[in-house]
Formats: structure tokens, sequence, C-alpha cells
């Protein structure tokens, strides 16, 4: 599974050379609006640039319809951000997805993030029929295959220049049964992932068990994997993630740190608790990055600041990870590109 | 055995007014066993109906019958004359056997008193839950007997999602994460490096997305098939 292009990438994106580098990556996310504006996508844009390696363009998140996520990443591109596209299986059957990698790759997209999909039954079109034609490892293989042999997922070649991705995958270390977890994160690099970003962590002591167990499969040798960090807002998003959100482990520390940064503060004064909790938010996501960053196999975070993309550039700055680093470009890359379209 | 339910009282209702006269048709096997449209509902029903339907100030003439089976051409063809006499059919079987009376009295109105609900089974007395999608191309042998086609809400091949919490599906508490029970049953057996191998994309050909399916077996049949 594992060849890369000759140019020594597997697409030559910026976050793939990033990592390539040795440097500690940052990516963070972007959601696409519900509804048709494009300023949107460039006001989030530029308050990531500059701050993150690349971000990720959510594909209908939590099962409501946004802008896709390949016209989002396109116009994220123009403004200079470099998009991971995320794409589920729950919408589209193999044929949908395949064409909107051809028309990703197309306008300039080089990352994919292959998911499952949450059930539609969370979003706003509950009576919808969902697809599932393809789990998230066969999407891997799909894409991965595409790039490396140059073949749709039926087997027919593709004549032309083929799409060439960098291939994420998801992980939830806290999802159960907790002991498979990193055996299927394995499976996901066995089918051709090239990085992972992981769930939201807040039990650190619990994903440093889970990295243990990847490194005795040898696994962080072969993916990069990027852990995913998220500022809490409120004491109450705090409690809601801790006891609604399946999947999410959030310690009670975390719930009572948020509650008492509003101490002392008059509670009529809502901007004034609303700062406290940001700010002790923005502060435990710092020291979720430092920890993190000390266990061995994590290449990088994923930053997950939803709907609160101003939190991420003093998040960012604040562990020390600015300014981001310049990867060297691909240097056989446009050549190399060149001929293959050439030869087709 | 094919699960269903009856629908709401006053869509059936719906489904049959303005009929002078409706003929109930219950059938005696899977319905039966699942208390939805066997002999005795098929009598409660009737009644019901004859009694709502004349508290509304139009009343209508309802009677029932049985048969063992509906989706068999033996078991429907005693019902001629009685069918004959209806303004409309309600069946009680399920999707198959409301299709078969439509079929085999093309003049006759039928319409469905019961929603065809799945393929399952009684889990305990009252409980019924699916169990077989019928995709036409079976996985248990692979899944420790635990299909996760029809048991995961997104028929995960390999699954589990990342949605799986404390034995449950994210969809809800009540319902099972079926690639959980799928992994404790494989490490009871000592089989859990079945899970190891990437199970490939499933052909859904043999599904419902092949169109509608078809098994003829000639070593059956009574006589050779006239080409087309």
């Amino acid at each position: 599974m594992d060849a890369p292009h000759p140019n020594g990438f597997h697409s030559g994106s910026r976050l793939e050379r990033v990592l390539r580098a040795g440097h500690f990556a940052v990516t963070a996310e972007l959601g696409p609006p519900q509804n048709a504006d494009p300023q949107v996508i460039r006001q989030k844009a530029h308050l990531l640039a500059g701050v993150v390696d690349a971000a990720n363009i959510t594909d209908n998140q939590t099962a409501i319809v946004r802008m896709s996520s390949v016209s989002a990443g396109a116009i994220a591109l123009q403004e200079g951000i470099e998009p991971v596209m995320q794409i589920t299986c729950r919408d589209r059957n193999r044929l949908a997805m395949q064409s909107d990698l051809l028309g990703a790759y197309a306008l300039g997209l080089r990352n994919v993030l292959c998911l499952t999909g949450d059930h539609q039954s969370f979003g706003n079109h509950p009576t919808a029929k969902n697809v599932h034609d393809l789990d998230s490892l066969q999407l891997i293989q799909m894409v991965v295959g595409m790039r490396d042999n140059k073949t749709f997922q039926c087997g027919d070649p593709i004549k032309g220049l083929e799409p060439r991705f960098f291939v994420g995958a998801a992980a939830n270390p806290f999802g159960d049964p907790f002991e498979w977890r990193p055996l299927r994160l394995a499976k996901k690099v066995k089918a051709g992932a090239n990085f992972i970003q992981t769930q939201l962590i807040y039990n650190v002591p619990r994903f440093a068990e889970f990295m243990d167990k990847v490194r005795q499969l040898g696994v962080h040798r072969e993916v990069y994997l990027l852990a995913g960090v998220g500022p809490l807002k409120s004491p109450g998003m705090a409690k809601y993630m801790r006891d609604e959100v399946p999947g999410l482990d959030v310690p009670n520390e975390f719930v009572d740190r948020m509650t008492a940064a509003a101490d002392g503060i008059d509670k009529e004064d809502k901007k004034g608790r609303s700062a406290a909790w940001k700010k002790e938010g923005i502060q435990i996501a710092i020291e979720l990055i430092q920890q993190m960053r000390q266990i061995e196999g994590v290449a990088g975070i994923h930053l997950m600041a939803i709907e609160w993309e101003e939190a991420v550039r003093p998040i960012i700055d604040g562990a020390g990870l600015l300014p981001r680093p310049e990867p060297e470009p691909v240097a056989a890359a446009a050549p190399q590109l060149q001929r293959d379209a050439d030869t087709a | 055995m094919i699960i269903a339910e009856q629908k709401p009282f006053d869509e059936i209702k719906g489904l049959i007014a303005g009929a002078d006269n409706v003929l109930v048709v219950g059938c005696g096997t899977c319905v039966t066993v699942c208390f939805a449209g066997g002999e005795k509902e098929a009598g409660i029903l009737a009644t019901s109906l004859r009694m709502a339907t004349k508290i509304d100030g139009a009343p209508q003439a309802v009677t029932h019958t049985t048969v063992q089976r509906q989706c068999e051409w033996e078991f429907v063809d005693p019902l001629a004359a009685q069918i004959e006499q209806a303004d409309v059919v309600l069946s009680l079987g399920c999707g198959i056997g409301v299709q078969a009376l439509a079929e085999r009295f093309p003049k006759a109105i039928v319409v469905p008193g019961l929603n065809t609900s799945f393929l399952g089974q009684p889990t305990e007395q009252g409980v019924w839950e699916e169990r077989c999608a019928a995709c036409g191309s079976c996985v248990l042998g692979l899944t420790g007997g635990i299909c996760p086609i029809a048991r995961c809400a997104k028929q995960l091949l390999n699954g589990p999602c990342g949605g799986s919490q404390n034995g449950n599906c994210e969809i809800g508490h009540d319902t099972p994460c079926a690639w959980q029970l799928i992994y404790d049953r494989l490490q009871a057996q000592g089989r859990l490096h079945l899970l190891m191998d990437i199970q490939p994309a499933k052909d859904w050909s043999t599904s419902r997305d092949g169109g509608p399916r078809r098994i003829t077996r000639e070593d059956l049949r009574l006589t050779a098939e006239i080409s087309e």
C-alpha cells in the first residue's frame, strides 16, 4: 500500500510536508456555514491564517446540512488556508464520493479525512435515508487505491491524472471497547491512513494509556497522530460534554476549574463571567497541549474550537507553537505531476 | 420471522372510508406469532371498526376471515367468493400478503392494516428485535453470529465506530452496539483475530440495491419456463 509518489510524498500537501519534516503539526477546524455565503469561510480562514498548518472542513457535521466540504475547502484555499476535506460515509455512496474526490483534487485540495459520520438522528434531517455504502476503513482503502494504484474502487484504471491525497482517519481513544481502540487504529493504518486525528481529549492519563498500547503495536512509527484538543467555553459546556456526548471523557477536575473561574464575579455580570470562563478554557487547552506534546507518538494537535475560531490563535500562541514552520516545497513535484499529465 | 405491527386505528379507518362492505383478512403465520394480524387480531379489529363506524354515524359492514398463509396462492385462492362481495379488502398480512391478495384479485381494492417492520425474533414476551436485513450475502460467519448489517445503525463491516459507549449505540441508550456484542462474543471465543482482517467494500447487488430479487430453482420447477 505504502508507495509514495516518485517525488517522495503521498500528496505533497503542506500538512504532509510539515509532518515529514518532523515539526509538531497544528490543525484546526473550520465549520462551513448553514447557508451559501462564501464570506463566512473567508472570515474564519482569516482567523486561522498563519496559525495552523491546515484546517479541517467538516462534512455536514453532526448531520446538519452545511456548505459542502469540497466547495468550502476550495474557498479556504483561495484565502491561503490549506484544507483537510472531511468526507463521511453517511451521505454518499462510492460513486458520489469518488466524483467528489476527483473534483476536490482538481480544485487543489490535497488532504482528506475519512469518517463514518454521525448518525442522521442527531441532525436536522432525522427522517433521511443514510447511505453507508462503504465504512470508514473501506473509504480509506478507496482513496489510497485511487492514489497508489490509479484505480477506481471497482478496479477500473484511472486514465489520466489520479487524485493524490494525504489520507487521514479519525480515532476515538475513549470509545468502547477501550481495549479495541488501539487495534482499530492499527487497522486504519493497515488500510493506508497516513495521519490520524483523534476525538477531543481531556483525560490525558487515559489517553497516555491508549498511546502506550499504540506504541506497543508500533503503529506510531507508521502514522502521524494528531491529538484532539477543544477549549471549554463555560462550565455548562463542560458538564454537557462530560454527561451527554457519547465517546467523550471529561474529568470532573475541568468542570470544577471552569466553575471556579467565575468565583467572585457578580452573577449579573454575564460578560465578566463569560470572559473569565473563556480565559480559563483557553488556559486548560494550553495545558492539555503541553501535556500531550510530551507523549511519545503524538505528532501534533488538532484543535476543535467549534464556532470559536477566535480562540485558536491565543491557544496556539500560548502553547508556544507560533510561528508555524514553513516546510520545504516539494522540489520535484511540479515536473513530476506534469509528466503524469503528459503520459495520460 | 416477519415482524409487523398494526397501523394506527385512525389510519386504518381512513383506508377503508366510504366502503360499505369491508373484508378483514388475517394471516396465520408470522403475523399471528407476533400478535399483529392473526385470527384473533382480525376479529378484534373487525369488531372495533364496526363499532367505531357506527358511533361515527356511517356504519360499515366489516367481516373477517383468516387464511393460513397469505403469501401462497393455494391458501388465498379459496377467498375468491368473499373478496368478490367486498368493496375493500383490509389485509392483516405482511406486505407480501397484501401484494399476494392484490395480485390474485386484481379487481379488488386491497389495503394494508399492518406496517411490516422487520425480520426478527421475540427476545422476551412482548419484545421483538431485528436480526436480519436480507442483504443476500451472509457475513455471520465472520462476526460471531451477530449481524452488523441489520444491527449496526451504520451497517459497518469494520466497526465499531467512535459512538459506541458503555455497550450502547450512539443513537440511543436502549440500542445495543452490535460491534460491542461482536467484540465480546469473539473475545470470549478467543477469535478476536477475525476482526483484524479488513472486510472489503460490500457487494450490495445481492441486496435491494440490485433491484427486486428473484430465486429460480430449475430442479424444483414443475414445467420448463417458456423462454422470452
